[in-house]
């Protein structure tokens, strides 16, 4: 079953009276457990794409079905609950709240969850949450009392506390050095071979591509290739939509 | 409970930068504290002037006959004489907002008592119901006149405060007989003391007696109603007393059939007064109070269409209204000031929540990337802004409330602490929150995400 699907997605932005084309004709589905790199030249699309498919952004045309439901023409409120229950981010600037502490920060989405927790659950959730991916003995800390690898396994850890099906990373190892990297990617593997995330992650980087059982290329708003990474023999169809 | 941790979250951006809180705020703390303390000071001087009016009675109606004019020349009020007892007799029985009435004859005179003499402010010729009137129905010693007294024109009277002083120097004037232009009056009563009233006339310097007796004995002609104290020097060649008050006593009125009443129409008129008394059921009242009075008396006058009264209708109302409307004008006046310096704090905590907003531009991404909707943030910047001005509010009325003991302790002023006035400053503090804080938060809840995560 086809967890995301787009067809022909267009994204087209307004300059004043020029319309710029960022996407054009983006068709793309994506399979429940995948892991993903989206990859290509700066200013490709990349983050657009991501962006749309975070229903953080509309397209100007064409259908996103996410887990059966068409999102495209959702109001901000309904995205916003369907960011909150079904989608998790990371980002490539870790975007913690300062002087919040580590648990507070991982906490933040449960307070905009529709089921309520009580203070003390959303707590001990949280610490859970941070235990799996090593910090359970950070759980006071601020950001800046924390590294940059820190800071981003805390990220990870608040973008899954609502147990999501997706997760998306926008250049998540961007601001790591090459052994955190490697760390936060054999997080990812593991979140996806272990809990059967679906993750989905923008990089420049051909190593950190490496690690995806997928990727796709883009170049100038369109899709350019998608296959598995060179090597690995696997073969994934490419431009969902028929 | 959602609210509850809003306003923890609320608590802990604000815990931040308290310092800048702090500063935030002060405009709100001065605002509510001088509302606070206005409140409390204007609270504790209209009640005080409450209590002055009270003994004044404040719901008194004075009603006096109209002016007589001849000829483009007026007389004064007062002039004429058209005023009944049975006219009081009819307030009383007629106005329904009216709770008592008595007549009213005035007299000015000598008063003698062994070898000391006096003369009163006012000699009162009343009923008992003046007493309840003026609220003053609580002697301080014996007690009052009856309706009887009044019936009959019995001579006995009751002494003010300052009489008991200046004629029997402290002593007890109980039973002792006092002379009114060589009438001798039983002392039979003491009002209580009443002080000066808010003009400086002293209400302990009269005598009151029944009417009848004053107007018969004492003013003799009922016309004359102007001050006597004059001929009162004369007094010798007055007073040949029989002539001077009917010989019968008891009905001074002759009861008419209903035949003669059908008959007759226009009332017999015996004795005219020099003013009627009436004391309306409540200050809310008096307005209505005299258009009833208006009323009655034009139909009993028979005054028709547009002719002009033939009376007039005083009411301490009009005097205690000015004089609380000093007060009341001062204290508004204080309190606009103080609305004005919580205008300028809530422009205050408006300008440091934009300040917020936009420092916090990534962190409102973050919080919408996560799943906020548009309102969470509305309300998240909503309740900060409010917790920032009930805190100061807080402090505000601790501090007003502090300045005005103070005041109270070093100025002796009275105070009243007013619950009314701090729920007003709480609910105002709050209100100054939600007005200026709605701007910067409606702003905060409109950020696109995905700008707002990419805002450097
Ligand atoms: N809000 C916007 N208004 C106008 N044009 C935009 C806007 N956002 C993005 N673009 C344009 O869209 C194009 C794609 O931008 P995008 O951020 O998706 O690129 P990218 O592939 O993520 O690049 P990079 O690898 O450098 O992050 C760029 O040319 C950019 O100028
Ligand atoms: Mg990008």
């Amino acid at each position: 079953m086809e967890l995301i699907e787009l067809r022909s997605i267009e994204k087209t932005y307004q300059m004043g009276d020029i319309a710029v084309p960022v996407l054009k004709g983006i068709s793309l589905a994506i399979r429940q457990g995948e892991l993903l790199a989206l990859t290509g030249s700066s200013g490709s699309g990349k983050s657009t794409l991501m962006n749309i498919l975070g229903c953080l952004d509309r397209p100007s045309a064409g259908e996103y079905w996410l887990d059966n439901q068409e999102i495209s023409k959702l109001s901000s409120d309904e995205r916003a609950m369907l960011r909150n229950r079904k989608l998790g981010f990371v980002f490539q600037s870790f975007n913690l709240l300062a002087r919040t502490s580590a648990i507070d920060n991982v906490a933040m989405p449960l307070s905009y969850t529709a089921e309520n927790l009580s203070e003390r659950e959303a707590r001990k959730r949280a610490a859970e949450m941070l235990a799996r991916v090593g910090l359970a003995d950070r759980l006071g800390h601020y950001p800046s009392q924390l590294s940059g690898g820190q800071q981003q396994r805390v990220a990870i850890a608040r973008a899954l506390i609502n147990r999501p099906p997706v997760l998306f990373a926008d250049e998540p190892t961007g601001n790591l050095d090459s052994k955190t990297s490697e760390e936060v990617l054999q997080m990812f593997e593991r979140l996806n071979t272990e809990d059967g995330i679906t993750i989905i992650m923008v990089t420049h980087d051909p190593k950190v591509a490496g690690h995806a059982k997928r990727v796709i290329r883009m170049d100038d708003g369109v899709i350019l290739a998608d296959a598995a990474p060179a090597g690995s023999g696997r073969e994934t169809p490419g431009g969902g939509a028929p | 409970m959602r609210l509850y941790a809003t306003a923890r979250t609320a608590f802990r951006a604000l815990r931040r930068n308290p310092m800048r809180a702090m500063l935030t705020t002060l405009g709100i703390v001065i605002g509510v504290g001088a509302v606070i303390a206005m409140m409390e000071i204007g609270a504790g001087s209209s009640a005080t002037l409450k209590k002055t009016i009270a003994s004044m009675g404040a719901n008194v109606l004075v009603i006096q006959p109209g002016t007589a004019s001849s000829g483009g020349v007026s007389f004064g009020a007062g002039s004429t004489t058209t005023l009944t007892p049975e006219d009081s007799q009819a307030i009383l029985r007629e106005c329904p907002a009216i709770r008592n009435a008595t007549p009213m004859v005035r007299a000015r005179t000598q008063v003698v008592y062994g070898n000391r003499n006096w003369v009163p402010n006012a000699i009162y010729g009343t009923t008992p119901a003046y007493l309840e009137v003026q609220n003053w129905s609580i002697l301080a010693e014996g007690e009052p006149f009856s309706e009887r007294d009044v019936l009959n024109g019995n001579r006995v009277c009751i002494l003010g405060q300052t009489l008991v002083r200046e004629l029997f120097e402290g002593a007890s004037p109980l039973g002792k007989d006092i002379r009114i232009k060589n009438i001798a009056f039983r002392v039979i009563g003491v009002l209580t003391p009443k002080g000066a009233n808010m003009m400086g006339f002293d209400q302990d310097d009269v005598i009151l007696a029944p009417w009848t007796t004053i107007k018969y004995r004492v003013t003799g002609a009922s016309l004359s109603t102007s001050n006597q104290s004059t001929d009162a020097t004369a007094s010798t060649s007055v007073n040949t007393l029989s002539n001077l008050y009917p010989a019968t006593h008891g009905t001074l009125y002759p009861e008419q059939s209903a035949a003669q009443q059908a008959d007759n129409p226009m009332p017999v008129r015996f004795a005219n007064i020099d003013s009627i008394m009436a004391a309306a059921n409540n200050s809310g009242e008096i307005s209505m109070a005299i258009e009833q009075i208006t009323g009655v008396l034009r139909e009993r006058h028979r005054i028709r269409g547009d002719d002009p009264d033939d009376f007039n209708i005083r009411n301490m109302a009009e005097l205690t209204k000015t004089l609380s409307t000093t007060t009341t004008l001062m204290t508004n006046l204080l309190l606009a000031v103080a609305m004005i310096s919580l205008v300028v704090g809530g422009v205050g905590i408006m300008n440091i929540m934009l300040v917020s907003v936009t420092e916090r531009t990534r962190e409102i991404g973050l919080r919408m990337a996560v799943g906020a909707r548009g309102r969470d943030i509305l309300r998240q910047f909503l309740v900060e802004a409010v917790v920032l001005c009930l805190t100061g509010g807080a402090m505000g009325i601790i501090l007003g409330h502090g300045g005005s003991l103070l005041v109270k302790f070093l100025l002796h002023w009275p105070v009243e602490t007013s619950p009314a006035a701090i729920a007003a400053a709480v609910l105002v503090s709050a209100g100054v929150g939600i007005i200026f804080g709605f701007y910067p938060a409606w702003k905060a809840s409109r950020l696109d995400p995905i700008e707002a995560l990419r805002y450097e």
